[in-house]
């Protein structure tokens, strides 16, 4: 479909780390005046490829040419003088120098981000230390200086993953713009929908090479899961999470009476007099906005933050968590968003998993490495986690470091897991057996508080659903009604739906 | 929308947001004027421009020693071979200014500073190119700079002309107020520092220590910043050398062993976080006045000189520790 020179053109991309081949043989084209999606399951080597682009790392073999001419990028200084400029997940500002500094370090000019951002109608104030900057607000920052270089191809990242909705919608503004003025943009992300809305092309990456260039348009988000996965693995997710859903109806989690984890009028932060109670074998939903208390009530029943007025009471006792520690004797445990602030990323993936049960002082002493390698084996089977890399944690993919946090709680035992975002900038596929293993643990007795920023999670995963609005719960909402329309409406606080199934 | 309100970033008035940003050096200073008054006080004969100015001899060389090690720290490194790199540079330049005329020592002084920056920048390219972490290759540094010290001069000796020496120990600029050292001082402060502090070469030096991912993403070269940031503590620790050389009038192969870690206690002291990225030069510069001070108060009133080092221990301790707990608690303001 582009019959000129491609504007970028990489073939053959290999790229190992240690035994682990990361990139196998990747191919992208990328046409003038077009945005192309860039996607794969964790894993795939998108992550890989993009850094490999933008001379964050060099490729171990395969050719990379810009407007027909063959070029070697091995600094992202040079990248940038090849017209590339990429936006990464984490911004490239540096937190202790100003925002202006921060543009001096880079040599762009304040003058021409500033009126890049104006157009994105933010205002900044650059005399601002970056560290004291909101960080979806640094990532705009970001996105703006790379606009403000007038790329040739802007190379977005996942960088609409932790946006909040608005923020995202002016991404996909700026990335229109482009394409109109004959500019190309390379579009890493999880969310098919913005894939099929916004990109002209999509390249898909299954272990390591390019699988297919498609018409997102065309195909749809089924082919394009189906050519992430893989046919077979696709069908099989598909109908294990259809049949899971199915059950979630067929057998309503009322039928369990006992409060696993029970919430009264508690305040804190912005959390507001919140009371609830969530049963054994149940998932409760949290739906809310950006910054609407979540954090704050995640925190508190996590033992991150005492609150300040208000009851948790844990299996019939009352919890008073000054720590994580007592939250964790209580059996609550948190599997939070990010996935290295749970875990020991040198350390292996027995060690991690194995980690919580060296808690208590009674345990000091040898450790029983018989029983240790059982359990930790059990949860690694339970969780299908992919082991090549389980000498040092950091190197497995992002879906497999949170199948760890999971499995440590699965391995040392708990009565509720609070998961909070568990499946952010997780693929579509290792996704879909997170939902599945949630259920199986919540059939198996667990109870599970599930807060997620994708709102097409809820009726999937969850039995009930609760909306925080202002700190205070605005609306509990069955599982299985749940749907887009009236989460957002009882999230933004909308009385209507108070409709209580 | 949520995140546009958080957006508006209020505008605070300048002052008040310098004193956020600076809050650190000014207490330094404050602590410095305290101490000087408090020491004036207990002075038994009058206290005079004669006192201001061995107060300076005495805390030249830590000063330069201060600066050395703080570029370091800020650029996410450390140093350990900044005493012995004075050493170095203190019998190098007593043994062979001995005869020399004045204008002929001041050349060779240049040529020190120029040579001690290129074996700064070698100790920063091994670091670079061998991926062996900073402490380690300067800790090897140390006894490197230390061995070849003892082979230019194995016992204490040689000199520099007396005028020379008059330099930093007796002229004054001016008022009999402000000692000539002073003025060396803040005048290689300036010249080495603060043309570069705010161009892009020196913000590469913060970014590369505050976040060096980061930076290295942003297109900053990282390698050539950090060997950058060696040859400065190079050139910085010779200028203590010769601080040295010209206050003592001699060379001694063991003098700068007490400055590597003194100078990393003005640098924390001074307002420089050892996790890098955060300080300057200003701040040190008092802290090492400061320390030396804490010094000479203890002399004045008797202290055991043993007791004294510990005092001044709790001191670095406690006064990092009320800053920190004010910096938390203006956090929690916020």
């Amino acid at each position: 479909m582009t019959d000129s020179v491609p504007l970028l053109e990489a073939r053959d991309i290999a790229k190992s780390y240690g035994a682990v081949q990361a990139l196998r043989s990747a191919d992208l084209v990328v046409g003038p005046g077009e945005v192309h999606a860039l996607l794969g399951a964790n894993g795939a080597g998108k992550s890989t490829l993009v850094k490999v682009l933008t001379g964050v790392i060099s490729a171990d073999r395969g050719a990379v040419s810009i407007n027909g001419t063959s070029v070697r990028i091995s600094s992202p200084a040079q990248a940038a003088r090849n017209g590339l400029a990429p936006v990464f997940q984490d911004p490239a500002l540096v937190p202790d120098l100003t925002i202006a500094q921060n543009m001096r370090l880079t040599g762009a000019s304040a003058a021409a981000v500033e009126r890049e951002l104006r157009a994105l109608d933010l205002a900044v104030d650059f005399s601002e230390l970056a560290r004291d900057v909101p960080l979806p607000m640094l990532r705009m920052i970001d996105l703006a200086r790379a606009l403000a270089r007038e790329p040739q191809l802007l190379l977005l990242d996942e960088i609409t993953a932790a946006l909040p909705s608005d923020l995202a919608e002016r991404v996909f503004t700026v990335m229109r713009a482009s394409r109109e003025r004959g500019r190309s943009v390379l579009f890493i992300t999880h969310r098919l929908k913005e894939v099929i809305a916004s990109c002209d092309r999509a390249t898909i990456l299954r272990d390591g090479g390019a699988v297919a260039t498609i018409l997102p348009e065309e195909g749809g988000e089924e082919t394009i899961v189906e050519y992430m996965l893989g046919p077979e693995a696709a069908r099989a997710v598909v109908s294990a999470v259809e049949k899971d859903a199915g059950d979630v109806r067929a057998a309503p989690a009322a039928a369990r009476a006992t409060a696993a984890l029970e919430v009264t009028d508690l305040s804190v932060g912005r959390v507001r007099g919140v009371s609830f109670a969530l049963r054994s074998g149940e998932i409760l939903g949290v739906a809310a906005l950006e910054g609407q208390g979540q954090d704050d009530l995640f925190a508190v029943l996590s033992g991150q933050q005492t609150p300040a007025s208000g009851e948790v009471r844990a299996g019939g006792h009352v919890l008073k968590a000054r720590h994580p520690y007592d939250s964790i004797r209580a059996g609550v445990v948190l599997v939070p968003a990010d996935r290295l602030q749970a875990l020991l990323p040198q350390r292996s993936v027995r060690e991690n998993i194995a980690s919580p049960r060296y808690n208590a002082i009674g345990r000091w002493g040898p450790i029983n490495m018989r029983d240790e390698g059982r359990r930790v084996r059990e949860a690694e089977e339970a969780l299908q986690i992919d082991t090549r890399a389980a000498r040092q944690v950091r190197r497995l993919s992002g879906g497999n470091q949170q199948k760890v946090t999971i499995a440590r709680w699965l391995a040392n035992g708990f009565a509720t897991m609070l998961c909070f975002d568990p499946t952010r900038g997780i693929d579509v596929g290792t996704k879909r057996q997170i939902y599945a293993l949630l259920r199986r643990l919540a059939d198996d007795g667990a109870a599970i508080l599930f807060f997620s920023s994708e709102l097409a999670e809820f009726p999937l995963v969850c039995d009930r659903v609760l909306t925080l609005f202002g700190g205070e719960v605005t609306a509990e909402l069955a599982g299985a009604a749940s749907d887009e329309a009236s989460l957002l409406r009882a999230m933004h606080g909308l009385a209507d739906t108070e409709a209580v199934a | 929308m949520t995140v546009t309100t958080a957006v508006a970033v209020p505008q605070r008035g300048g002052l008040a947001r310098f004193v956020r940003r600076h809050g650190w050096t000014i207490g330094i200073y404050v602590l410095l004027l305290v101490l000087t008054l408090f020491w004036r006080s207990q002075t038994t004969v009058k206290w005079g421009p004669f006192d201001v100015q061995s107060l300076v001899i005495d805390a030249l060389p830590l000063c330069f020693a201060a600066c050395a090690q703080s570029i370091v720290i800020i650029s996410g490194g450390i140093d350990l071979s900044v005493g012995s790199m004075m050493s170095l540079a203190n019998v190098v330049s007593a043994k062979y200014m001995l005869h020399m005329s004045f204008d002929e020592a001041i050349l060779f002084s240049l040529a020190v500073v120029a040579g001690a920056a290129v074996v700064g920048a070698i100790t920063g390219l091994t670091i670079v190119v061998t991926r062996v972490a900073d402490i380690i290759v300067t800790l090897a540094m140390l006894f490197v700079l230390g061995g070849l010290a003892l082979a230019v001069l194995q016992v204490p000796g040689g000199g520099a002309p007396v005028r020379f020496q008059s330099l930093v120990s007796v002229d004054t600029v001016l008022t009999q107020w402000f000692p000539a050292a002073l003025l060396i001082l803040f005048g290689s402060f300036a010249l080495l520092w603060l043309t570069v502090r705010r161009t892009r070469p020196g913000l590469a030096l913060y970014a590369i220590g505050s976040n060096r991912g980061a930076a290295y993403l942003a297109g900053v070269n990282v390698k050539r910043s950090r060997i950058l940031a060696y040859a400065y503590s190079g050139a910085f620790a010779a200028l203590g050398g010769l601080a040295f050389t010209a206050a003592s009038g001699l060379g001694d192969p063991n003098a700068g062993g007490i400055y590597t870690l003194n100078s990393v206690a003005a640098a924390v002291l001074g307002g420089v976080s050892l996790l890098g990225g955060v300080g300057g030069l200003i701040g040190p510069i008092a802290a090492a006045f400061v320390l030396t001070l804490v010094k000479t108060l203890m002399i004045l009133r008797g202290v055991d000189q043993n007791y004294a080092q510990v005092i001044q221990g709790a001191l670095i301790v406690l006064v990092v520790m009320i800053g920190g707990l004010a910096i938390r608690q203006k956090g929690k303001g916020s």
